[in-house]
């Protein structure tokens, strides 16, 4: 068993350097910051996988043209993000980036890499600033606004008729806009709200405070490693109270960890590994092939991003980042979610489904069992002064 | 607010603190007995979880784990004091972070390349799997309870181990003085290797009873890594009792901060604003100790070097 992970290992390791190194020669730079150490490492990981699957496909090209993606691991510190962000631009002349994950060091990269001239494609970070006030035409994320699974849960939540809910979520950009966002769609009362430390892994405090507020349910957006403390600690506390969160609390990245805690419990997500078209299929089969694992939707995320990046290299050259940045918005690649569009402030326009976490044989995965919203668009749109 | 409330996070304070103590008691002696900053301890911590977990899953049997995760840590100690550590204890404290860092990540890509990027599962066992009931209506996780109980015995174990035996002897003389007891006779080598195994074997312990209540994954230990070299040094570098009495101090700080600040302010601005300061304010509340209590004592609570 570990023999095999580690020949596995090996030849993935082979196979990414010899995709890597066929690409050196000469190709459009894409620079990939991510976190790939560290307790949120996990989702990091994914985003480059799915990213390195879809280069993979194509041959060391994306959109027909030779990449050459530089991957550096920002550790989950903004300063970190920063300093290879700067060396991106100065020393490697990159001009597309793409791969952060947390919301505060896209709000400490983000804004200055556009300043020189640099496409940035967000795989999974959605701050609500990003996407209002300052929204920028250099700037796409491809996945969502960081408001928009919340609001997809706080849409069902209000729906199953629950009327006292205690929300948690860390004390960070996209934990605040997570309350916001579920809160926009949850119209019940709230019997208490937490913000806890980013990478907390203990929870007693906080689960004996929600004992004491007796909610009717709990909302939680706890990404990587922090969930799966959060909710097998909820389980061991012997509280029996319905817990709902966003895809990133009950994803594929965590859902084993975990284990039957998670069970029937529902989530909002723009992507689930059995949404019925084409490229999903693809995409799940080929990632499964490659790692040997059921992929995550920061996998989808990574993988969507580099055709979105490739459906623009296809027809311009980042260099000229007018003609680049006018191929990225007609988002013209066969995207793992299904279509959708960019709105007005380059942020998604799509469907966000319900999903049920469940067994399939002895795997923990997610099913679709309904539709929270069609074409959804998030709330900031109309603060996004961009022309 | 209710009293179950109260007693709930007191004994959340003193679990934490507990786990706290198994990690730096190890941290403390190789400090005080070899004078050696080990920043890798964090990474034995997470050997003892990820072996856990391993053999736990594997053989469905947590009791089977545990002891395999204390092992496989304490194995893994002896070898990092033997091959890499030996080397380095006449090097100034920058050659010892140096090298101690560049085994974390030796360590964390060595587990992601043997275990995978994904955490593992790891569940506590169904026989401490109950509540224990609380005044009110409230209840406590019975696992919680036993790590308590596994934190005092330690505690107990460990004292009698420096005070009455030949080992603990040999222990304190080596933190006096380690040439004259060299000189004595005694086989520093290895002693040096015990300890350090000891350390490792407890910060595994830690490791593997925390692992089943949190998650098992790569980077597990850098975050609690930091915690206990705030508690030995509020304790006093190479003191075991500081160890405990600090370790107890900053769980119910950081615990109670973190389940009252949020509820204290809100008696004085709005209740949003409260949150998230009382919440900074919580993460804040440790290291503001920290400081107070180096300004009134700037060698600990108990130096062991007088």
């Amino acid at each position: 068993m570990t023999l095999r992970k580690i020949l596995l290992g090996a030849a993935a390791a082979t196979t990414l350097a010899l995709v890597s190194g066929a690409a050196l020669a000469e190709g459009t730079k894409i620079g990939m910051i991510t976190t790939l150490s560290g307790s949120g490492a996990g989702l990091g990981i994914d985003v480059r996988d799915g990213f390195m699957l879809a280069v993979k496909q194509g041959g060391g090209k994306l959109g027909g043209k030779a990449v050459d993606v530089l991957i550096e691991d920002d550790a989950q510190a903004p300063d970190k993000a920063k300093q290879i962000a700067e060396k991106f631009v100065k020393k490697d002349e990159v001009k597309v980036m793409t791969g952060i994950i947390w919301s505060n060091l896209a709000l400490a990269v983000v804004p200055g890499v556009l300043k020189d001239g640099v496409t940035y494609v967000s795989t999974n970070a959605g701050p609500s600033q990003l996407a209002g006030e300052k929204c920028d035409p250099g700037y796409f994320n491809v996945a969502w606004q960081n408001d928009n699974l919340h609001e997809g849960t706080g849409k069902y939540v209000n729906d199953a008729g629950f009327k006292n809910v205690f929300l948690l979520a860390p004390n960070y950009p996209a934990g605040k806009d997570a309350i916001s966002g579920f809160q926009r769609y949850y119209k019940g009362g709230v019997a208490g709200s937490l913000f806890t430390k980013v990478g907390q892994t203990d929870y007693a405090a906080e689960i004996a405070a929600i004992r004491d507020a007796k909610p009717d349910a709990i909302y939680f957006f706890l990404p990587g490693g922090m969930g799966i403390a959060f909710m097998k600690q909820l389980q061991q506390a012997g509280l029996k109270v319905p817990v709902f969160g966003p895809a990133f609390s009950f994803d594929q990245d965590v859902l084993p960890a975990i284990g039957d805690a998670a069970l029937g419990v529902k989530n909002a997500s723009q992507w689930s590994k059995d949404l019925d078209n084409p490229a999903n299929k693809t995409f799940v089969a080929a990632f499964q092939k490659e790692y040997g694992r059921l992929p995550s939707l920061y996998a989808s995320q990574g993988y969507d991003a580099a055709h979105l990046i490739g459906s623009a290299l296809k027809v311009a050259d980042p260099a000229d980042a007018k003609t680049f940045q006018a191929a990225v918005k007609k988002a013209d690649f066969a995207s793992v979610r299904g279509a959708f569009v960019f709105g007005p402030n380059n942020h998604p326009v799509q469907d966000i489904y319900v999903r049920e976490v469940v067994k399939e044989g002895d795997v923990l995965t997610n099913k679709v069992i309904g539709v929270a919203f069609r074409n959804h668009q998030d709330a900031y749109v109309d603060l996004c002064k961009m022309q | 607010m209710s009293a179950a409330f109260l007693l709930e996070q007191l004994l959340n304070g003193v679990q934490f603190g507990v786990m706290l103590f198994l990690m730096s008691a190890g941290l403390t002696l190789v400090f005080g007995v070899m004078g050696l900053i080990n920043l890798a301890h964090g990474s034995l911590y997470m050997v003892g979880a990820f072996v856990c977990a391993w053999v736990s899953g594997a053989t469905g049997s947590f009791w089977l784990g545990l002891p395999a995760g204390l092992a496989a840590a304490a194995a893994a100690g002896a070898a990092v004091e033997i091959l890499v550590m030996r080397r380095l204890y006449d090097r100034d404290h920058l050659d010892q972070v140096l090298a101690t860092f560049s085994l974390i990540l030796i360590f964390s890509e060595g587990t992601r390349w043997i275990f995978g990027n994904q955490p593992l599962y790891l569940n506590i066992p169904p026989l401490l799997s109950g509540v224990i009931p609380l005044p009110g209506d409230g209840g406590y996780p019975l696992y919680r309870v036993a790590i308590i109980a596994v934190g005092i015995v330690v505690a107990i174990g460990l004292y009698l181990l420096i005070s009455r035996t030949r080992l603990g002897m040999q222990i304190r003389a080596g933190e006096a003085d380690r040439e004259m007891i060299g000189a004595l006779g005694v086989d520093i080598k290895t002693l040096y290797t015990v300890v350090f195994a000891l350390g490792a074997m407890l910060a595994g312990a830690a490791g593997a009873l925390v692992g089943a209540l949190q998650s098992v994954q790569v980077g597990m230990g850098e975050s609690v890594l930091i915690l206990a070299f705030v508690v030995i040094v509020i304790g006093g570098i190479g003191s075991i009792k500081g160890a405990l009495v600090a370790a107890l101090l900053v769980g119910l700080v950081d615990t109670l901060g973190r389940a009252f600040l949020p509820r204290l302010l809100t008696l004085v601005m709005p209740a949003s604003d409260a949150g998230t300061t009382g919440s900074a304010l919580a993460s804040m509340a440790i290291y503001l100790v920290m400081a107070a209590i180096l300004a009134w004592r700037p060698k600990g609570l108990f130096p062991a070097h007088g």
